[in-house]
C-alpha cells in the first residue's frame, strides 16, 4: 500500500469519547450487554450481516447491504468519525448500530439492524446510539431518516423526531432531528440500561462475538414456522 | 334439533402471512379440516366464514363466495358470517344449526382474517369501528382504550393487580411455546415485564393500567371445523366431538348504558345457555379456552362463567390452578395471547383448540383426560358472546 497516497484517502477524524457498556434487562430477563466494539471487530459483524441481504422482509436487503458497506467503509478507512455499538446476549450478536459524527454538534444516524426480534432489542440499540451521541459525544442534535414503517414507527413516531429540511446523507425520506431536550424528555420512557456491567456479563461479552448460523439468523428474522407448518 | 358433531378441524399456523391472501389462508384451513376428516368426494354442503372486516383490512367482500371456488365446492350455500372478534363462534353457530335443524348434513366452518395487510394504528382503528359511532368511536375509542377503562374498573373493585395480569400473560406466553400454530413464541418473566426498575421500557403502557404484554397481538390466521351429524360421522376418519352446548347473548352496544361496567352479563348468559344444555356445571369443565384479548379479560371471565367467584380469578391464575396441569388449565393454546388474534379466526381456533385437546392430540401442550372443553368468542367489547361446550363421547 502506497501509505504517501493512503494518507489523502483516509479521513481525519475527530476524537471520540467511548461509550461506555451497559446492560439492559429483557421481558425474557435475559441480559442484553450494548457495547461498543472497534474496527477488528467488523468482519465479524459482516458474516452477521450477509444472509440479511437475501431478506426482503422488513427492507432487511437495503438496511442490510448499506450496514455492510458502512462498516467496510469504516473497516478500511473510508468512512468519517463512525462508531458501532452491538447488542449480545450470553455472547451471541442480536444486533448492530452504528452512526457517525458529521461536527462537533450534530450526529448523523446511519443504520439500526435486529436480528433477534420481538424484544425491542433494535429500540434499545437505537436509543443507546442516541445516548452515545447526546451524552458522550456531547453532540446537540442527531440527524435521522428512516427506510422501513417499523424505523419509522420505532423512531419517528415514538420519540416524537422533529421534521428537518434538507436532507440526510443517507438520502431518500425527510430527515428528522433528535435535539438534546428530546432526547432528554423521551430519556425515562425509552432509554434503559445500567452500568456497570457484571464482569461476568462482560467478559462473556468480550470473548467473542457468536454469530447464529445463516439458517438461525434468517429464521430469526423470518419466523421459523412458515417451513414447519406453511 | 339433532345432534352436531366435528369430525373434522384445520389451522395454519397464526402470524404475519405477508405472501398469503385471506381466501388462500381460509382455503388451506378449511382444506385441513375437510382432510381430518377424511371426507374424500362427499359433497359438503354449506360453508360459513368467519370474518370481521375483509372489506377495510383487504378490499375484498364476498370471501364465502371466493372460497368455495376456491375449493371447488360448488354448488355449496355460502355466507360469510360477520360478528367482530367474534365473527368465528358466530359462524360455528350458523353450521350447526343448519345440521340441528336437519337442512344440511356437512357443513364448513372457516374463521379467518388478515389483519397484517395495514400498518397497527390502522388495524387498531378499523377493530375500533365495532364501537359505537356517536358515542364512542367520535371520541377516539379503541378497543385498547376500552379494556384499559375496563381494566381500571375491575381492579379496583375486585382488587386484581398487575401482578396478576403479568401472571396470565406469562402463563399464556409459556403455553404458546408449546403451540406450533402460536404467533408469539416468546418466554417472558416477571422481572422482565414488571418488577425489574426498568421493566417499563420493555414494557410501556398502551390503555393504563394495562401495557404492552397485557395485549394480544395483531395477527394473521385461519382456522376450520368440519360439521356433521352422529351418523355421517361414524363413516369419517376421527373420532367426532360433539359439540354438547352452546349459548349466545347480546348487551348493550356502549359500555356507559350498562348498570355496571365490569358485570360482563352476556358472558354469564352465553356461557350458562351453554352449560344448560350440556347439561353440566362450569365445574365439569376440563380445560377452557376464554377469549384473553387483553389480560384482565382471561381473569374476568374466568369470573363470569362460573369457573371462581368475582375477585378470586386473580389468586387462581396465581395459585397456577389454570396452568396446564392445573385444576382447570385455561387458554393452553396461549390463548389470543399468545397463539394471536386474527379477530374472525379466533373463535374457531378455540374450538379447534378445544377438539386437539379433546382427541389427545395436542402434543405438549395436552391436558390429560379433558373430556369436557368450553370456549368463550367474546364479541365486541361484551355485547355479543358465544360459548360452547364441547364432549368426548365415550
Amino acid at each position: 500500500m502506497d501509505m504517501e497516497l493512503e494518507a489523502y484517502l483516509r479521513p481525519p477524524e475527530y476524537p471520540m469519547p467511548p461509550y461506555p457498556a451497559k446492560v439492559v434487562t429483557l421481558a425474557t430477563g435475559a441480559k442484553l450487554v450494548i457495547r461498543q466494539v472497534d474496527r477488528d471487530a467488523v468482519p465479524v459483524l459482516l458474516e452477521a450481516i450477509k444472509p440479511t441481504l437475501q431478506i426482503e422482509r422488513d427492507y432487511y436487503d437495503i438496511v442490510g447491504v448499506r450496514l455492510y458497506a458502512e462498516l467496510l467503509g469504516w473497516y478500511r478507512y473510508r468512512v468519517r468519525d463512525e462508531f458501532c455499538l452491538v447488542g449480545q446476549i450470553d455472547g451471541l450478536l442480536v444486533g448492530i448500530v452504528n452512526s457517525r459524527m458529521y461536527s462537533p454538534e450534530l450526529g448523523i444516524s446511519l443504520h439500526t439492524m435486529a436480528i433477534e426480534r420481538g424484544l425491542r432489542i433494535g429500540a434499545h440499540l437505537f436509543a443507546s446510539k442516541m445516548e452515545h451521541h447526546i451524552e458522550y459525544l456531547n453532540q446537540d442534535e442527531v440527524l435521522i431518516t428512516a427506510e422501513s414503517p417499523i424505523g419509522f414507527r420505532r423512531w419517528m413516531i415514538e420519540y416524537g423526531l422533529i421534521k428537518r429540511d434538507g436532507q440526510h446523507e443517507l438520502g431518500g425520506a425527510t430527515p428528522y432531528g433528535l435535539t438534546r431536550d428530546l432526547y432528554f424528555a423521551t430519556k425515562d420512557r425509552l432509554v434503559a440500561g445500567e452500568r456497570p456491567v457484571p464482569p461476568e456479563l462482560m467478559e462473556v461479552a468480550e470473548k467473542e462475538i457468536i454469530i447464529a448460523t445463516e439458517d438461525d439468523i434468517m429464521e430469526k428474522i423470518l419466523g421459523a414456522k412458515r417451513k414447519v407448518l406453511q | 334439533m339433532r345432534p352436531v358433531v366435528i369430525s373434522g378441524v384445520g389451522m395454519i399456523s397464526f402470524e404475519r402471512r405477508d405472501q398469503d391472501s385471506l381466501v388462500g389462508m381460509l382455503a388451506e384451513a378449511g382444506l385441513r379440516a375437510m382432510d381430518d376428516a377424511g371426507l374424500g368426494d362427499r359433497p359438503i354442503d354449506a360453508v360459513y366464514v368467519g370474518n370481521m372486516a375483509s372489506g377495510l383490512f383487504n378490499h375484498q367482500v364476498s370471501v364465502a363466495s371466493s372460497l368455495v371456488d376456491r375449493l371447488n365446492l360448488m354448488p355449496a350455500a355460502a355466507d360469510r358470517v360477520e360478528n367482530g372478534p367474534a365473527s368465528g363462534g358466530s359462524a360455528i353457530k350458523n353450521g350447526l344449526l343448519a345440521v340441528a335443524s336437519g337442512y344440511y348434513d356437512v357443513v364448513l366452518v372457516v374463521g379467518g382474517e388478515k389483519m397484517r395487510e395495514v400498518i397497527g394504528p390502522r388495524s387498531t382503528d378499523i377493530v375500533a369501528s365495532m364501537t359505537h359511532p356517536n358515542a364512542e368511536y367520535i371520541y377516539g375509542v379503541t378497543l385498547p382504550a376500552m379494556a384499559g377503562m375496563f381494566a381500571r374498573l375491575y381492579m379496583d373493585k375486585y382488587g386484581i393487580t398487575r401482578d396478576h395480569l403479568a401472571d396470565v400473560s406469562i402463563k399464556n406466553q409459556n403455553n404458546g411455546l408449546l403451540n406450533p400454530y402460536a404467533h408469539i413464541k416468546m418466554r417472558i418473566t416477571k422481572e422482565g415485564i414488571l418488577t425489574h426498575p426498568q421493566a417499563h421500557i420493555n414494557n410501556p403502557v398502551v390503555a393504563d393500567p394495562l401495557h404492552l404484554y397485557d395485549c394480544c397481538p395483531v395477527s394473521d390466521g385461519a382456522a376450520a371445523v368440519l360439521l356433521t351429524t352422529p351418523e355421517i360421522a361414524k363413516k369419517l376418519k376421527k373420532p367426532p366431538i360433539s359439540i354438547a352446548g352452546f349459548g349466545q347473548a347480546t348487551d348493550t352496544h356502549t359500555l356507559q348504558e350498562r348498570d355496571d361496567p365490569t358485570d360482563l352479563k352476556a358472558v354469564t348468559i352465553a356461557s350458562k345457555q351453554a352449560f344448560s344444555m350440556a347439561g353440566i356445571k362450569p365445574s365439569q369443565v376440563d380445560i377452557a379456552e376464554l377469549h384473553d384479548a387483553f389480560t384482565i379479560l382471561e381473569i374476568a371471565e374466568s369470573e363470569h362463567v362460573g369457573f371462581f367467584k368475582k375477585g378470586e380469578g386473580g389468586e387462581a391464575v396465581a395459585s397456577g390452578a389454570t396452568q396446564i396441569g392445573g385444576k382447570l388449565p385455561i387458554n393452553p393454546s396461549g390463548g389470543l395471547k399468545a397463539r394471536g388474534h386474527p379477530v374472525g379466526a379466533t373463535g374457531t381456533a378455540q374450538v379447534v383448540e378445544l377438539v386437539w385437546q379433546l382427541r389427545g392430540e395436542a402434543g405438549e401442550r395436552q391436558v390429560k383426560n379433558a373430556a369436557n372443553g368450553f370456549s368463550l368468542n367474546f364479541g365486541g367489547f361484551g355485547n355479543n358472546v358465544l360459548a360452547f361446550v364441547l364432549r368426548r363421547e365415550a
